[in-house]
């Protein structure tokens, strides 16, 4: 048996809609299965994994902040992606980020001023961007290989941190522990709403994937983005310059991560400790193309993925698995939304022996 | 608003409850965990703890946790669920946990809250945390005896008031035996990487250290001790497997006591908010047996458990020099808990600096 | 045992397992695929090769088990990329998802066990030579692999025919089909052989390095094998170097640690990395080695018309 795939002249629209679902029917199967095996009720599971956490008020709320961070840096990324700019150090941007706009509430804690927060975020936005620029200057001046700086400065924006909250920036009235002191009142991202604790993160998350999709559709800057990211060669005939799109990407996916960063750390954390993702800007990459590197797709695809965390959570309380394997449950969610997602530009074929006819069409 | 909204989750939360009450009579206690429960150190401890809890009290109680929580919002969120699917008393077990279980104790007065290890109460947030560093002292007394070099290797893992007490206890414990007792220490920078345990481990027996203890969670540093055939010590739970011929003893967190204790006084309507800090003789830690050394050192040693456990003993009590050689405890003198609870600087005759 | 010899020692234990995994991965980029999974295939092997050596007794076993999981875990994502065209980076970081929580479920009851440890093979008369004997020729089988296979992949690919077309599939896949040469095997194979030295790497980990299973214990060291493919520009001895190199700095800020050097840790954890970074400034500076070295096609997705 083999399978073979065959270019669709046109990407299909129909393929477009449904294969989320089709991707989501098949992890339903697995999951069952998988479930099953475990000896639960798969019927329960799958209950938790994806109603239980829409049902309450509160629950939509936290959906929101978990997918916030995810949504924002994705969005970014994909401006990075699309013209072939490949920064998987989304994590440090965010954790630099989160650093500058921490300078003011924590080392001018004095200071009071309904100014404070606006500088704060553009102080986040402007750190990631600069902590983006090195990989960007890296590349687009001396040839370095994208991939590997952006990650290795991962490692070292997290040690910075680590430094920062356990040393200089250690909360002197704090017992000693490793973090910065409590930032005050209007250094505080405010709550949306007064049901739950959803704050203005998600909404810049919103706003940035609006941005971007506009740009990215209607203007020359998106034109360009698509064209360099196509061909480099085919950009430079159109009058495109490779190297300062290096330049804007990277900074503006450092600015999205960075602004991320601020706000979860105004909004959710309000200080600093050693530890203030777990994972966001690498969780992001996967969002960034679960959402088909689609700015509205992201949207969808960061409350997805949102939504297994907190159903994974459910299910542990609810029928008892462990943590572990709310994680492969997830694994399995993005093996079939990848997989999936091959029926919008190809049709499969299955074919059975060397000499046999098709078995499946993806249809047309 | 926010005012009905919680009188809502009040009633919800109560009309929850007395429905299961009438159901089953039993009322839920649960965990929020920082790692997996089978992680072999600090919270594979915990859920020991709990495992126990449910035996002792299995026809008033049930019990549920969460694993892997990721401290910041993730862990408010998960205390939040505990809190709204009917929990009446939570133990958050992590540091890292303390702000956002003194906020969702805001949101919930009628659900008790434990944090461990954390200094923030509330009149629903209790605080407890075990002196981990009255086993270390003893640690450090069989160390003075039993190294022939009068140097050990000690595996730190972050620079918290809990590990400087330890590293300042174990000198103490050695010097009383050994005055000229030295220790080299080496921040490994993580609770939890058995490589780089390892690693660690490795570069002070090779740089002659001749007995090992670490801060952190796994076996690794046991296992190599074992190997290069020198002393060690075990850290959070008892590490006899890994070393059967190395371990002298371990500092075992023992926290079924504690939970047993405070959920009965939950169950019998007595819980009243603390800041408990246990030691030895409320049995929140315990030594592994003493193992692999003469019988005088074993003697010794339990002489000296006994003495810590009835009061008569303690670890930080003067003369006692910072690391600079200015004094800090006068002869007689003993530390008050809030110093310790805060503790930054080495006492000494620690050759190290202390990272800052 | 002098102290150069021991620190060399437990330079060689830590590096070993960064050299195989990447030895793999570039193995695997130089198809024309990237596949950031590193991660998830070696706590998979690693978790295996404790499993199956547990119950079986014979670390041997374990080896064989570590590195069949890693070559079958890298299947699934060989079947993703190659045959259904998903996008690589995404599958690689999801298998790495799926991986660490295959591996925890695996791993549950074999937590707290105490492992065996593979023993050191001394080969006659080698290991009797001064300094470099017992340093070489006195380690365990993985560590004789490792070497084995960086000899072995360096004749491969620049010596044989195999190996000259693995690297045009890599370089151009398009031209290497037009040459008749078929494109998706051979990235499933590279692929799977990535996969089995992450496994190996792996077995490594929880047969050699610290003879014990809990969960993450890999800790990273997949990521840090992506980034010694890159470093090394895509050659096999430059990698041994930069393995090597890495394991050297990260074991030499212990060893200043415990001197008592007074460097604050998190810059001398940091070492390594800004190492990395300089000498990858150094090396790409450049432009036409390193262009030479790049798979051409590394991360494109290829789908033969028929």
């Amino acid at each position: 048996m083999r399978i073979e795939l065959e270019k669709r002249p046109k990407i299909s629209t129909l393929f477009s809609i449904l294969s989320p679902f089709i991707a989501l029917i098949l992890t339903i199967i697995a999951g069952a299965i998988m479930f099953m095996l475990l000896g639960k009720n798969p019927l329960d599971a799958l209950y938790s994994f994806f109603v239980e956490p829409l049902l309450e008020v509160w629950s939509l709320h936290e959906l929101a902040i978990k997918a916030a961070p995810l949504i924002l840096i994705a969005v970014g990324l994909s401006v990075c992606y699309r013209s072939n700019n490949w920064n998987i150090g989304a994590e440090g941007q965010f954790i630099m980020g989160a650093i500058a706009g921490s300078i003011l509430p924590v080392v001018f804690y004095e200071w009071h001023s309904p100014l404070v927060l606006p500088l704060m975020l553009l102080m986040g936005m402007l750190g990631g961007a600069l902590y983006a620029g090195i990989p960007a200057f890296l590349k687009a001046h001396l040839n370095t290989n994208e991939i590997l700086t952006s990650l290795m400065l991962v490692y070292v924006a997290q040690l910075f941190l680590d430094w920062l909250v356990r040393g200089p920036w250690r909360n002197p009235d704090g017992m000693n522990f490793p973090e910065t002191r409590t930032f005050a009142a209007e250094a505080i991202l405010p709550e949306l709403l007064s049901s739950g604790r959803t704050h203005w993160g998600f909404v810049f998350a919103i706003l940035a994937a609006i941005l971007v999709w506009f740009m990215m559709r209607y203007t020359l800057k998106g034109l360009e983005i698509s064209v360099l990211g196509q061909s480099e060669r085919a950009g430079r005939f159109a009058g495109f310059s490779s190297r300062k799109m290096i330049w804007f990407s990277m900074m503006l996916s450092g600015a999205c991560a960075g602004l991320a960063g601020i706000a979860e750390v105004s909004g959710a954390i309000q200080q600093l400790r050693p530890v203030i993702s777990p994972g966001y800007g690498f969780t992001a990459i996967i969002v960034a193309f679960l959402g088909r590197l689609n700015p509205l797709g992201i949207i969808a695809a960061g409350l997805v993925l949102a939504l297994t965390y907190l159903g994974g959570e459910a299910a542990q309380l609810s029928i008892g698995v462990s943590e572990k394997v709310t994680r492969v449950f997830q694994g399995l969610l993005l093996f079939f939304v990848l997989s999936c997602d091959t029926l919008i530009h190809y049709k499969i074929r299955v074919i059975w022996s060397k000499l046999g006819g098709t078995a499946v069409d993806g249809g047309h | 608003m926010k005012k009905i909204i919680f009188a809502l989750a009040t009633t919800a939360a109560v009309l929850g409850f007395s429905a299961q009450a009438s159901a089953q009579e039993k009322a839920k206690v649960c965990f929020v965990y920082v790692g997996s429960k089978t992680d072999g150190g600090w919270t594979q401890a915990h859920d020991i703890g709990r495992q126990e809890l449910e035996t002792a009290l299995a026809d008033k109680i049930e019990t549920q946790f969460l694993e892997n929580v990721p401290e910041g919002p993730d862990a408010e969120r998960a205390i939040e669920r505990l809190a709204r699917s009917g929990c009446g008393l939570i133990f958050t077990t992590s540091f890292g946990f303390m702000d956002q279980t003194v906020k969702v104790a805001a949101k919930f007065p009628d659900v008790k809250f434990e944090h461990a290890t954390g200094y923030k109460a509330a009149p629903n947030v209790a605080t407890y945390n075990s002196r981990f560093y009255e086993g270390r002292y003893i640690s450090g007394q069989i160390a003075g005896k039993m190294s022939t070099k009068g140097v050990a290797g000690y595996i730190a893992s972050f620079p918290i008031p809990e590990v400087v007490q330890g590293i300042n206890a174990f000198l103490l414990g050695a010097r009383s035996v050994n005055p000229d007792f030295k220790i080299k220490v080496v921040w490994a920078n993580t609770w939890f990487d058995p490589g780089k345990e390892a690693d660690a481990a490795k570069a002070l027996i090779d740089q002659g250290v001749d007995i090992l203890t670490q801060h952190t969670d796994t076996t690794a540093p046991m296992q190599v001790a074992a190997e290069r055939g020198i002393k060690a010590f075990g850290q959070a739970s008892d590490m006899i497997k890994a070393g059967p011929e190395t371990q002298l003893t371990a500092i075992v967190d023992t926290w079924a006591p504690y939970y047993i204790k405070r959920t009965q006084a939950f169950l019998d309507g007595k819980w009243e908010t603390t800041s408990s800090w246990d030691g030895l003789k409320d049995g929140i830690l315990t030594m592994a047996p003493y193992t692999n050394m003469p019988d005088d050192v074993k003697a010794m040693a339990e002489e000296t458990q006994k003495k810590i456990e009835s009061g008569e003993l303690k670890p930080f009590t003067g003369p006692i020099n910072k690391q600079d050689g200015t004094e800090w405890l006068a002869a007689g003198v003993s530390s008050d808990d809030g110093t310790l609870l805060g503790m930054n600087f080495y006492v000494e005759g620690v050759d190290d600096k202390l990272p800052q | 045992m002098s102290i150069v010899e021991a620190i060399l020692l437990t330079i060689i234990t830590a590096s070993t397992p960064l050299v195989l995994a990447a030895l793999g991965e570039l193995v695997t980029e130089r198809s024309g695929v990237l596949n950031l999974g590193v991660e998830g295939m070696m706590i998979m092997g690693a978790v295996c090769a404790f499993a199956a050596t547990q119950m079986s007794g014979s670390p041997y076993i374990g080896i064989l088990a570590g590195i069949a999981s890693g070559a079958l875990f890298s299947l699934l994502f060989g079947f993703l990329t190659l045959t259904l065209v998903a996008n690589q980076v995404a599958t690689g970081l999801a298998l790495t998802i799926l991986g660490l929580g295959v591996s925890g479920m695996i791993g549950e009851g074999f937590v707290g066990m105490s492992g065996i440890k593979l023993q050191p093979i001394a080969i006659p008369l080698l290991s009797d030579l001064p300094y470099i004997g017992s340093l070489l020729f006195r380690q365990d089988i993985i560590f004789y692999l490792s070497i084995a296979l960086v000899v072995g992949v360096n004749w491969f690919l620049f010596k044989s025919r195999a190996g000259l077309r693995l690297r045009s599939v890599g370089d151009s896949h398009a031209s290497a089909h037009a040459l008749g040469i078929n494109v998706i095997r051979t990235r499933y194979l590279a692929v799977m052989f990535g996969g089995a030295c992450a496994g190996l790497a792996g077995a490594q980990l929880s047969l050699v390095y610290t003879p014990q299973w809990v969960e993450n214990m890999s800790a990273g060291r997949g990521w840090i094998a992506l980034a010694l493919v890159v470093f090394a520009s895509w050659r096999p001895w430059r990698l041994v170097a930069g393995g090597y190199l890495f394991g050297a700095v990260s074991i030499s800020q212990l060893h200043a640690q415990a001197f008592g050097i007074g460097i604050p840790s998190q810059v001398l954890s940091a070492l390594p990395y800004l190492a990395t970074v300089v000498v990858l400034i150094l090396i790409s500076h450049n432009r036409r080695t390193t262009l030479i070295n790049t798979p051409a096609s590394l991360g494109k997705p290829f789908v033969p018309d028929r």
